[in-house]
């Protein structure tokens, strides 16, 4: 076990390399923390579809509440940014534990509808309580206090990174020690085939209800993070494509290993950045084309460059 | 009132149309095709495109929208498809939201992104009222209209299916694939006749539908989730469970709209929650069928 659980050198000299970023290369800051936030909604997404096998299409729904809750919480209550954070994980997990039972049961098909309809119900009710969240001119006006009393959150961005990375390093290790305990093998085997884990006795269900409600926090801060760096909360957090983009960014980077989300978001990022700047309205196109590709390879052989040339070879 | 429960019923015949290609899909290959509604629209663009720059009569261009929908069906299937049946539903879901993506901004980019408008024949403007008061039934001719040639193709599909030698195949494929190839069925070939069927029906529906639902590119992503709570509330076992998936859902959008239009789709999602959470396997689903 201590083989895998132990922090290799390049992971150390990853994050180094990660914190060190937005003060050097400081006209990227602000691209730096959008990537660390989505970086860490992949990785609450690849707890539950990497590691469980649950195929969520409403993944957003948890984002978005975390989002809403965090700047509704520092527009009334108040503006610290790590309550405000706290707030919104708890929101988020509270709405997980509640989902949690909706995904027990039936196919993945029932799955995925259970889960985009959270989403779409959460849309439809952020649009018309616009009294509270603005509707679709999104809840502007928040201003979010500096981080421990002393840190602003500037404009060029290099706090607000440097905070989302903190966030996403601290949930990575708490993610990591998860998925690397005895609970974490069981998720795993619950992925791999339920009905035998459940005859050795694994609880399933309760397993389940577990990792989705800690998954959903998870989402919830990310959300948190966006609504607190940007100052804003929109209708667009719940969209359908949000669910989708962060389930492409999971499976560029590989499911079911924590890094798949962070080397995702890296690299979703700066196609979405390259494409959009030569395309900018089409650039969807080039996603999807880049899907049917991925899938048509076959996503597992992407990551690993030395199974191409063993043409249709399955890995 | 019954103004409404008559619309409820017109947009839930056309949801079946346009979902019911999608439940045999699902039942026959186990396939979650979320790229269905991008038939649908092709089938309403060619019906405008034909009738805005050749000025084909309305009644022509159904049919075309049909066959030219199907035929990309099968092109698509055979090429494209096949090889995503043996794949896990993740590489599947992945799969046709990227051609979804792909259709919604192509049509994007060849035809822009405004609304197309759809001009009605004469003949299927008016509207009919009939009864007093509280109970006056207004039927808009082109309601009308839908409501007739659903049905008609809800009976011949129902037909096709229980009385004819592809329907019994098909039949036989879904209930057990294996079984079925080892009788000397062509199980490729139903499959594929069968997607293209359900295309075409898409495209149909898409056409009809055009201008009752509107037509942008937006369109496949906007109807996606009504064809899954279709699918996934009706069962895949049998047409009929679609069907009456559909009435419900027509009914209660039309009415949830009408009656507290503050909260719009939020009745239809919940409602739908609420039935998979209580019959994950949908409402319609024999007992020992295959679910």
């Amino acid at each position: 076990m201590s083989s895998t659980t132990n922090w290799r050198w390049w992971e150390l000299l990853l994050w180094c390399g990660a914190f060190a970023m937005p003060w050097l290369w400081a006209e990227r800051a602000l691209v730096i923390n959008e990537i660390a936030i989505l970086a860490l909604f992949a990785v609450s997404l690849d707890l539950i579809l990497g590691y469980t096998g649950i195929v969520s299409l409403g993944h957003a729904a948890f984002f978005g509440v975390g989002a809403y809750s965090a700047a509704l919480f520092a527009k009334f209550v108040h503006p610290d940014p790590l309550l405000g954070l706290l707030v919104g994980a708890a929101c988020a997990t509270v709405l997980g534990a509640v989902c949690s039972a909706t995904i027990l049961r039936g196919s993945d098909l029932t799955r995925l509808m259970v889960t985009l309809g959270v989403a779409l119900i959460l849309l439809e009710l952020a649009n018309k309580f616009d009294g509270l969240t603005g509707g679709t001119d999104g809840l502007q006006g928040v201003v979010i206090a500096p981080l421990f009393g002393r840190f602003a959150f500037d404009l060029y961005g290099q706090v607000p990174a440097t905070y989302s990375l903190g966030v996403l390093l601290l949930l990575f290790v708490l993610a990591r020690r998860l998925v690397q305990s005895p609970f974490g093998a069981t998720l795993v085997a619950i992925r791999d085939n339920r009905l035998r884990a459940m005859a050795i006795g694994i609880p399933v269900a309760q397993r389940l209800v577990v990792v989705y409600t800690v998954a959903a926090g998870v989402a919830g801060c990310a959300g948190a993070l966006l609504a607190q760096t940007s100052g804003f909360a929109s209708l667009d957090l719940f969209e359908f494509h949000r669910s989708a983009d962060v389930m492409l960014v999971l499976v560029i980077g590989g499911t079911g290993w924590l890094y798949g989300g962070v080397l995702g978001a890296l690299v979703f990022q700066v196609l979405q950045k390259a494409i959009s700047s030569v395309t900018p309205q089409y650039w969807t196109f080039w996603i999807g084309l880049f899907l049917v590709v991925l899938v048509l390879v076959g996503r597992e052989r992407l990551v690993r460059p030395w199974t191409w040339r063993f043409g249709g070879q399955r890995v | 009132m019954l103004t409404l429960l008559f619309d409820g019923i017109a947009y839930g015949m056309l949801l079946f149309i346009l979902a019911v290609g999608l439940a045999v899909t699902l039942g026959l290959m186990n396939f979650i095709n979320l790229a269905h509604g991008a038939f649908a629209m092709a089938g309403g663009y060619i019906t405008v495109l034909l009738m805005q720059r050749q000025g084909w009569p309305f009644l022509a261009c159904l049919p075309v929208a049909f066959i030219l929908t199907a035929l990309v069906g099968a092109v698509l299937e055979r090429s494209l498809y096949r090889p995503m049946y043996r794949k896990p539903h993740l590489d599947q879901v992945l799969f046709s939201i990227g051609l979804t993506f792909m259709a919604i901004a192509s049509v994007d980019y060849v035809l822009g992104s405004s609304q197309q408008i759809l001009q009605l024949p004469e003949w299927l403007k008016g509207r009919t009222e009939w009864g007093e008061g509280a109970w006056t039934l207004g039927m808009g001719h082109y309601r009308l209209f839908i409501v007739a040639v659903c049905a008609v193709l809800t009976i011949a599909l129902q037909l096709i299916l229980t009385r004819t030698r592809f329907g019994s195949r098909l039949r036989a494929a879904v209930d057990d694939q294996r079984v079925a190839a080892g009788l000397g069925i062509n199980v490729n070939v139903v499959f594929m006749a069968t997607f293209a069927m359900g295309s075409g029906l898409a495209g149909l529906g898409g056409a009809l539908g055009a201008e009752v639902l509107g037509l942008d590119p937006g369109f496949p992503l906007k109807y996606m989730v009504y064809f899954l709570i279709v699918v996934a509330v009706g069962g895949t076992s049998s047409i009929t469970g679609p069907l009456l998936a559909a009435l419900l859902l027509g009914v209660a959008d039309v009415a949830g709209k009408y009656y507290i239009p503050k909260l719009g789709a939020f009745i239809v999602y919940s409602l739908m929650i609420a039935i998979l959470v209580w019959k994950p396997q949908g409402l319609f689903v024999q007992r020992g069928g295959k679910a």
